[in-house]
């Protein structure tokens, strides 16, 4: 409610104050402002929001960023002084400087200076009001900010401005943006038609409010050609919002799939091409994800850049902790493939273990950097994250490298040699010892890199691994051991089966019966979707 | 000679349990002063160790003898537990804290009327005991009947019984589901008339405790020494050559699983009013995988390997949790990886029976 | 021969290691005080910190001259976060230690499982968690806060100042968010809200994939109506929520989100930056200017060597159970735990927010309710407090099963669950 009358003020002060595009360039009112100001920090509800309202108003240059400074933090009470400063955090203390700027104010510690305090309905009324005083501003994002804070109230603009913005508007976005505030403007004009041809302009434009604005026409309207048209591009919408809304599941159940996909493919090579049970798969996981904080914590000013390196570096460390695992241990172990189960376990509670000794055993945050958080806007009902589509995509790739590593490289050949016929690959020259290592070795990096993707999507701590264990094995049994276009493929149809049932089911009970299913599955088909053929299938 | 063995051992195990069994309720009886007092807290204790004993030897009868790594063992101790818990529910009558003679009082709590078709005959401590070997016998019965007609074996086998464990965990977290989810049948008062907070009780939870171990020992023993048995060594160590053979490989397992899931549900049903709860926690697959590793410390293949392993885990647990919290894992993680390696026989099999047969080798 | 001996040997052992750690008794010049928090397990994340809280506070009362002219001594037991075992570490601190009074428990379903043995052996327990209410025991010292300690006033001050309409109240499935749930339907209902504007949703534990879910959110809260989200979603499936929701483009200023159990310590595990404005409700914030809060901020950095770290709501729960339980031995003159049972109720001890909390009849406390925005360095800036305190109600006056009963320990009515319109105490186990 607020807004709308932020909205309805500004319009109006910019009619007054702003016909001829400058403002009156005078700093004058110091006094006025200190009065604002105590209005404001001392003041409740709506005591605050006119003292908003009247340093809006002022003739000042700097009233945009007066009200920025209030947003951000930065104007600060100094207590000790009982004035309104700028500050600036400096270590344990604050910078400060005077409100026009004008005058050093030196510095003082942090339990001196007090924020001013804010809450989500003023952080909404300051942004109203900064974006109503951006309707003529030179800078097209702001003037765009400003019209896109008008489109649920048209009324508040009348028809003469916005003609003279149409006509003024240079910038092609702002222009389409205008032009969709006008048209919202003449759903309530007088004459029907215009009213019709408004709606109709509608029928492409699938955004919760237009959406709002037809079937609040096509209840209300006194015509009925209006209310008809109305209802007519209503239904349109609504069969619009079903079709995106099953676009939508489906891509949800994609990017699960892509997360189970992710946290199973480093298994399938130790578990489907070895035989090994790596119960410490998990504990990969979680190393890769701890590799990603590590870095950003090395990177704090390059949250993207540290991101990115981090994929590398995990893929290098769990790699190398995989090929320790390997020498150390399950290199005593193969053929005993149950055995690897416990001997792993053990060590999946070592590395949890020494994740809380040595690092804490509070779970720790890794940022999302700036490109991937946001979203994909296809249209108004339907967009797609920015940081799933990223994942999916990332997990594509990973599958791809891998494919490729395996059946185009020396490395790939060898690795299948000895996964089929291990004294006839010995036979030909194949250091099979080695080749286990690295193997083990490569399935525990690629642990460590989804990791890093799992990072940007959930806690990052000690528990991280069990989490996922269950859900891995599950993937690659279904997918059929050994092959890793099965594991894709089960991966994708599991987390697209969850999320169909979902909605329905609610979100355990898809769980269990998605477990269930597998299950029924194993008993039908016990290889999996794809199962190995050939003499080398173990009995 | 290896018959006169095992004898021997039995004979010797029954004599230590009940050596056992003897010494606590007699050092229970001192005065509470006295050096040699054993109180009331190490008696449940010690209680709650036999019943993981017992869940031990259950899991060793499939995996030591028959070759089947289950990794759902806890299920079937948990369900055993709810139904003992269900019975232990419906013992407080109207003793709840909202005093509703009918419901149990996390269903008052969610607005039910009536008692759910499935808690009907829980007052019943006859009706409960069919219940607690029946429920988690009927479940390994028809999941080992489509398991092994199909022959999953091995490591998919050991991966469909975790998610099985898995989804019935998932399951009675649910609150619909009647179970009272995540907090699960708790503030019991009594058991077949007597108060469950007194000290006797206590003392008859853990002899009962000790003879059911005894017996579930001597049947598990008898078993094994039967042809029964013979066959299902057979299958552990060649299943196809045992199935050539004409051996109907399937039913001899399917009757071992569903035995040993019986077995499992009276540890499960023991345990829990000896520790005063029972939990979905109970279905989760780390504890089946605990004690899997009990059983592979103490010595697969030898039904007081179980034992032994089941008993000194936990009071490493104990012990470990009092006075190092934080190393407990590294001990734990670090026996697991020393055993499998160095002691693939466990404890048990440090010298008595050196390598048996050639079962190692690659696939 | 070998083999036999060798056998019996190892069962004994067995057998009589169990036995070695029975008696270790009790020190007489100390009072041992138990604390049952998880040190490893899942919940070590949370309750590691009461852990150190109560390790400081023992000490300073040490430093201070102890109590009754006694030193104070912490023992300390790790139930694992495995709730049997609760349980069984209860007994121990209780039987084995003989300690005078336990501070502990996180989870509803650990309190659970401790209650029976804590009323059985007429010891004392102070569990400083945010509960869902529906339990009054003798022994059992509430010093978290009750659903009308927190849920009810965040409700409150979404409607009132707010403006909200529309409400989708969402928790993980378990008697925490059910109850709590259960009571803001139905005082939101009595309020007017009709049914359809609330819409109730419950997740497993841990839950990871809130895609789904925050896109129902999402269009639930397009519909016209200021909407906002009750959130009594449980400890690590918090993180991957509020980034969905950042994702998903749903900010503080559209549908803000009212979490009961995102603290400053939980916080510490999250990039905040998407989560500024986000709301929560507690009875004590960091960030609360008050001069107690100052000291005992700059104890607890001295006292855990990290500048880093962060006080919150739970530790100061037992920063007043301590010191409370202090106040009535030195007045009851004794530990014994029926003199301190008397003894505590209308016992007053300073809180951190600069004000008093007082031990009522029902065994919870008065506290003041803060609402709190996140703030990007990971505080919470008060946006709105209750004008007095507020006393921790056992039993709410919103639901049909609980509405006619009442909590008073003291003589001579001495019951729990007494049930004013058929006067009955019914549910107690002496």
């Amino acid at each position: 409610m607020y807004c709308r009358i932020a909205i309805f003020r500004i319009v109006a002060l910019c009619l007054f104050f702003s016909s001829p595009l400058v403002r009156a360039d005078v700093n004058t009112g110091i006094a006025e402002l200190d009065t604002i100001f105590t209005d404001f920090y001392e003041g409740k509800g709506s005591v605050r929001t006119e003292a908003l309202d009247t340093l809006a108003a002022m003739p000042r240059e700097d009233t945009r960023e007066l009200l920025q400074g209030i947003l951000d933090g930065d104007l600060m009470f100094h207590r000790p002084s009982d004035t309104i400063v700028w500050a600036v955090k400096d270590g344990r203390e604050f910078t400060m400087t005077s409100l026009d700027r004008s005058a050093d104010l030196g510095r003082d510690g942090s339990r001196k200076v007090k924020r001013l305090k804010l809450n989500n309905s003023v952080r909404a009324y300051i942004r109203q009001l900064i974006a109503g005083l951006g309707l003529y501003s030179s800078n097209a994002t702001e003037r765009l900010a400003a019209i896109e804070a008008l489109i649920d109230t048209p009324a508040a603009i009348e028809q003469a401005t916005l003609d003279e913005l149409l006509s003024a508007e240079q910038d092609q976005t702002v222009l389409h943006a205008l032009q969709s505030l006008l048209t919202r403007k003449q759903l309530s004009s007088d004459d029907p038609t215009i009213r019709v041809t408004a709606v109709k302009a509608l029928r492409t434009d699938l955004s919760s409010e237009s959406r709002a604005a037809i079937t609040r026409v096509a209840l209300d309207d006194e015509d009925t050609d209006v209310r008809d048209a109305a209802t007519s591009v209503q239904q349109y919408h609504e069969q619009q919002v079903k079709i995106y809304g099953r676009a939508e599941t489906v891509f949800f159940g994609l990017s699960l799939g892509s997360v189970l996909v992710l946290a199973a493919i480093g298994l399938a090579i130790s578990f489907g091409v070895m035989g090994v049970i790596n119960m410490a798969h998990g504990e990969l996981i979680m190393l890769g994800a701890y590799c990603a904080w590590a870095m950003q914590q090395l990177m704090p000013q390059s949250i993207a850049a540290a991101l990115v390196v981090s994929i590398p570096i995990a893929f290098i460390v769990t790699g190398l902790v995989g090929i320790i695992i390997e020498r150390t241990v399950i290199r005593f172990l193969y053929g005993r493939p149950l055995e690897t189960l416990l001997a792993t376990f053990g060590i999946s509670l070592i590395l949890q273990q020494l994740v809380r000794t040595f690092v804490s055993p509070q779970n720790v945050p890794v940022a999302n950097p700036e490109f991937m958080s946001g979203v994909l806007h296809i249209n108004g009902v339907f967009s797609l994250t920015l940081n799933r589509l990223y994942i999916l995509a990332f997990c594509l790739l990973v599958f791809a490298a891998l494919v490729i590593l395996l059946k185009y490289s020396r490395f790939g050949l060898e690795v299948r040699a000895v996964s089929q016929n291990r004294a006839m690959a010995r036979a030909m020259g194949v250091r099979s010892a080695r080749i286990d290592s690295l193997t083990f070795g490569l399935g525990a990096g690629v642990a460590g890199i989804a990791g890093v993707a799992l990072s940007q999507l959930t806690n990052v701590g000690p528990n991280l691994g069990q989490a996922y264990i269950v859900d891995s094995f599950m993937v690659v049994v279904f997918g059929g051991v050994g092959n890793l276009w099965g594991t894709l493929i089960s991966g994708m149809t599991l987390g697209i089966a969850n999320k169909l049932m979902e909605p329905w089911a609610g979100a355990i009970l898809a769980k269990i019966l998605v477990l269930v299913f597998l299950i029924m599955f194993i008993q039908k088909r016990p290889r999996g979707l794809f199962p190995q053929r050939g003499r080398a299938v173990e009995s | 000679m290896r018959a006169g063995k095992s004898r021997l051992s039995t004979l010797l195990f029954i004599s230590a349990v009940v050596t056992l069994l003897v010494t606590v309720t007699t050092l229970n009886q001192l005065p509470a002063g006295h050096e040699l007092h054993v109180g009331n807290f190490m008696v449940s204790l010690l209680g709650k160790y036999l019943t993981y004993a017992i869940l031990a030897v259950a899991v060793d009868l499939v995996w030591g003898y028959l070759g089947i790594l289950s990794l759902g063992h806890a299920a079937f101790f948990a369900l055993g537990g709810y139904a003992m818990g269900m019975y232990l529910m419906r013992q407080i009558g109207d003793r709840g804290v909202y005093g509703n003679p009918d419901l149990p009082d996390f269903m008052v709590f969610l607005n039910w009327t009536e008692l759910p078709w499935y808690w009907m005959g829980f007052d019943s401590f006859a009706f409960t005991a069919l219940m607690i070997l029946l429920v988690p016998g009927l479940l390994a019965f028809v999941f080992g009947w489509f398991a092994f007609r199909s022959r999953v074996n091995g490591v998919y086998l050991s991966i469909i019984t975790q998610a099985m464990t898995y989804a019935l965990m998932l399951a009675f977290f649910r609150n619909e589901m009647g179970f009272g989810g995540n907090n699960g049948l708790t503030d019991f008062k009594d058991l077949l008339g007597f108060d469950l907070r007194s000290d006797d009780v206590r003392l008859g939870l853990f002899i009962a405790s000790g003879v059911a171990l005894i017996f579930v020992y001597l049947l598990c023993d008898s078993i094994l020494r039967s042809r029964l048995g013979k066959v299902a060594i057979a299958i552990r160590d060649a299943e196809d050559r045992t199935r050539f053979l004409g051996y109907r490989v399937e039913r001899v397992k399917l009757a071992l699983f569903t035995l040993s899931a019986m077995i499992a549900g009276l540890a499960g049903a023991l345990y829990v009013p000896q520790v005063g709860i029972i939990n979905p926690g109970e279905f989760s697959p780390l504890n089946s995988i605990e004690v899997v590793v009990w059983v592979a410390i103490g010595g697969r293949g030898t039904l007081y390997g179980a034992v032994i392993g089941a008993l000194g885990v936990n009071y490493a647990k104990t012990w470990f949790t009092g006075a190092y919290p934080e190393a407990w894992l590294f001990a734990l993680g670090l026996l697991f990886v020393l055993v499998t390696l160095a002691l693939p026989k466990g404890i048990a099999g440090l010298r008595w029976f050196p390598s048996q047969g050639k079962k190692e080798g690659g696939t | 021969m070998t083999l036999t001996s060798r056998f019996k040997l190892s069962l004994l052992a067995a057998a009589s290691l169990g036995l070695t750690s029975v008696s270790l008794h009790a020190q007489e010049d100390t009072i041992k005080v138990g604390v049952l928090h998880s040190l490893s397990g899942t919940m070590a994340i949370s309750e590691t910190t009461l852990k150190d809280t109560m390790l400081m506070l023992i000490d300073q009362q040490n430093a201070n001259g102890g109590l009754l002219g006694k030193q104070l001594e912490a023992v300390v037991v790790d139930p694992a976060s495995d709730w049997p075992l609760f349980a069984e570490k209860a007994r121990e601190l209780i039987e084995q230690e003989g300690v005078a009074a336990t501070f502990g428990a996180w989870t509803s379903v650990s309190r659970k499982s401790v209650l029976p043995v804590f009323e059985e052996l007429n010891s004392l327990l102070f569990y400083p968690v945010q509960y869902e209410g529906e339990e009054s025991s003798k022994n059992v010292f509430y010093t978290g806060a009750a659903p009308n300690q927190q849920a009810i006033p965040a409700v409150d001050y979404l409607t009132n100042e707010i403006g909200v309409e529309r409400w989708v109240l969402a928790g993980t499935d378990y008697v925490y968010p059910r109850t709590t749930n259960k009571i803001l339907e139905a005082y939101l209902q009595a309020n007017g809200v009709a049914s359809e504007d609330i819409m109730i949703n419950y997740t497993p534990f841990g839950h990871a994939d809130w895609q789904s879910i925050v896109s129902d959110i999402k269009s639930f809260g397009s519909e016209g109506k200021k909407t906002a989200v009750v959130s009594t979603v449980n400890g690590d499936a918090n993180v991957p929520f509020y980034k969905e929701l950042g994702n998903q483009g749903v900010s503080a200023e559209d549908i803000p989100v009212i979490a009961f159990s995102v603290g400053e310590e939980e916080l510490s595990g999250f990039d905040t930056e998407p989560l500024v404005g986000h709301l929560a409700a507690w009875n004590y914030f960091m960030s609360v200017d008050a001069e107690a809060n100052d000291e005992f901020i700059e104890n607890w950095l001295e006292f855990i060597g990290d500048d880093a770290r962060v006080t919150n709501d739970p530790m100061e729960a037992h920063y007043i159970g301590f010191n409370m339980w202090v106040k009535a031995v030195e007045k009851a003159g004794t530990t014994d735990p029926s003199a301190v049972q008397d003894a505590i109720i209308g016992v007053s001890v300073p809180n951190l927010t600069g004000g008093y909390s007082a031990m009522m009849p029902n065994h919870h406390i008065t506290k003041p309710v803060l609402i709190g925005e996140i703030q990007d360095d990971g505080q919470f800036e008060v946006v709105w407090e209750t004008p007095g305190l507020v006393a921790g109600d056992a039993w709410s006056d919103f639901l049909e099963s609980s509405k006619d009963l009442i909590s008073d320990w003291r003589a001579p009515l001495s019951c729990g669950n007494y049930n004013v319109s058929t006067g009955v105490c019914s549910g107690q186990t002496l």
